[in-house]
């Protein structure tokens, strides 16, 4: 008896959250289909679902038309080289706050977490008139410099997060066994770390990748990002809807891929570990 | 315990990451605060002197600001009360037993890993296009007249836009929470006949405090700031012109550097009253 009850229970659990799941999901789905359908099929009327001629033509013609590689590989640069460059800034420190702990270190986290609070739009015209007077306005190293230090109290604060969890008695073994502080961090912190390093990495990667107030406004032709070249579609450009969705997808697609595996990280990145 | 080697190594350590970010806070503040008591125009003559307070007095008595505050607090409240209630009732879904959780969650998790700019565009024209969206089919099917979204419910569309945008988050953080509470609690007041409506509202809902007030305070920061939602669809017409958007046509499209500066600093002072309440809550938890 119980048991049917549960299992009518777990019937209607399904078929709810899966629906309000796929409600949810539906843009992204349209969005897909629809770069697949010619351009007449995506204005059809009634809206064509499945029953459409597959064709690849957008995907063709966007990488053709406005150059898709040039942008791409500048997300790329952009969100790994800012993400690798604040990793290898915030290692160090958070393995200090770790495992030396001081009566300041509470409040340098705190302090470091406040810069990331700044609004960006209070601070445009300095970081814009530095970057002329500096020659680094739309380029790359430019953008790696600022969404790494947007980033950047993510980075310590998730890294901090991980290497607490490392017991510090085995640090202390390998010290009274003799390792120096290079070797206690080579081969006993290292390995117990990289776990942690990799979901903060993961998890920056797709903030910078997504960044859309700064890689909008320090950016024009050269070194500008899949943002950039999206919102390049808010023009009358953006009518031709087969063909913003093929350039939508291959922008979102990789990011998508790498955030369905970060989701836990999500959490303890994003709330700074006050949600558990 | 550490020696004082250590400690010395500690902070050495500790150098580069204080550094950069102690540059990248004092150097744009400092310029801001300098600029915003000049009468700085680039394109028309650049420093034409001390001013004194006269752009943040400006600022505030421009027929633009107090729409600007309303726009960016309804944008804010707005979207906060859509995703927290949904993202409560979202998360007490997924956390009942069912096929497929897994499949469903990252249904659900999706759209946030979505850029901006993309989730805007595609929402612009595909759905809310009043000729060719799909929300303009759906209205025509149930013989309804076909809503010109972003011109007539502009502000009801950049709300639904960025809800979908957060949705997922507050959903995810809320079911970890949810995840969190001793399943016996439940089970107990089951057993003692609580009904399911007051078991969520006496055990589920206040175990879930602290992580509502975490979700309000994220998202208040991040939606403050808003603006490629905006900047890709309406261009700030329509009555949603947002403080940040408010600055950023100051400062770049009108090019008048000391008056947006002057709202630069008002917008600190909006976030870092957020701030300070979100700093609380993080820090007794590092004491935890």
């Amino acid at each position: 008896m119980a048991r049917t009850v549960t299992q009518k229970r777990k019937i209607i659990n399904t078929a709810a959250a899966w629906s309000v799941g796929l409600l949810i999901f539906f843009p992204i789905l349209w969005t897909i289909l629809t770069s697949f359908k010619t351009e007449a099929q995506a204005i059809a009327d009634p809206p064509l679902f499945l029953g459409f001629d597959w064709t690849l033509e957008n995907y063709a013609a966007v990488m053709e038309r406005s150059n898709y590689g040039r942008f791409l590989w500048n997300s790329i640069v952009i969100a790994g080289g800012s993400t690798i460059l604040g990793i290898i800034i915030a290692v160090p420190a958070a393995w200090s706050m770790a495992f030396v702990p001081s009566k300041r270190t509470k409040d340098i986290l705190l302090w470091m977490l406040s810069t990331k609070m700044l609004p960006a739009v209070g601070v445009l015209y300095p970081i814009y008139l530095l970057f002329i007077r500096l020659g680094i306005l739309d380029t790359k190293i430019g953008l790696v410099i600022v969404l790494m230090l947007i980033n950047l109290p993510i980075i310590v604060w998730m890294l901090y997060t991980y290497f607490k969890e490392i017991p510090g008695e085995i640090l202390e073994a390998a010290r009274m066994d003799g390792a120096t502080l290079k070797e206690e961090v080579l081969y006993v912190l290292t390995p117990m770390a990289i776990p942690g390093i990799a979901s903060t990495l993961l998890l920056n990667v797709i903030l910078a990748w997504n960044e859309a107030f700064w890689t909008l406004n320090l950016t024009a032709a050269k070194a500008a990002p899949l943002t950039a070249f999206i919102a390049s579609y808010s023009s009358p450009e953006g009518l031709f809807y087969a063909k913003l969705s093929a350039a939508s997808t291959m922008a979102i697609a990789p990011i998508l891929i790498l955030g369905w595996f970060s989701q836990k990280q999500l959490v303890s990145g994003l709330t700074f570990g006050a949600v558990k | 315990m550490a020696t004082q080697h250590s400690r010395s190594a500690a902070r050495l350590m500790m150098a580069p990451a204080v550094v950069l970010l102690l540059g990248w806070m004092l150097v744009p503040l400092t310029m801001t605060l300098y600029f915003s008591f000049k009468k700085y125009l680039p394109l028309r003559g650049g420093d034409l002197g001390w001013v004194g307070f006269d752009n943040y007095v400006r600022f505030v008595t421009s027929s633009a600001f107090w729409p600007s505050v309303l726009t960016t607090l309804t944008i804010v409240g707005g979207v906060l009360a859509i995703t927290v209630i949904l993202g409560i009732l979202l998360a007490v879904l997924l956390n009942q037993p069912m096929w497929g959780q897994g499949v469903v969650r990252i249904l659900v998790i999706a759209p946030f890993f979505v850029m901006p700019t993309v989730s805007a565009l595609v929402w612009k024209n595909m759905f809310m296009d009043p000729n060719y969206g799909l929300l303009a089919y759906l209205w025509e099917f149930f013989g309804a007249e076909p809503v010109q979204w972003l011109s007539q419910a502009s502000l009801t569309s950049i709300i639904m836009i960025v809800s979908w945008q957060w949705l997922p988050f507050a959903t995810l953080i809320l079911l970890t929470a949810i995840q969190s509470l001793d399943s016996e609690q439940l089970e107990a007041a089951e057993m003692d006949g609580a009904p399911s409506t007051k078991r969520f509202a006496f055990i589920t809902l206040p175990h879930l405090g602290r992580a509502i007030t975490v979700v309000i305070l994220i998202q208040t920061i991040f939606l403050l700031s808003i603006f490629a939602e905006i900047f890709v669809t309406t261009g700030g017409a329509f009555g949603t012109k947002t403080l940040t958007y408010l600055i950023f046509q100051r400062v770049l499209e009108s090019q008048n550097v000391g008056l947006g500066s002057a709202g630069g600093v008002y917008a600190i002072i909006l976030a870092n009253i957020v701030a300070i309440f979100l700093m609380r809550i993080v820090g007794k938890n590092l004491d935890a």
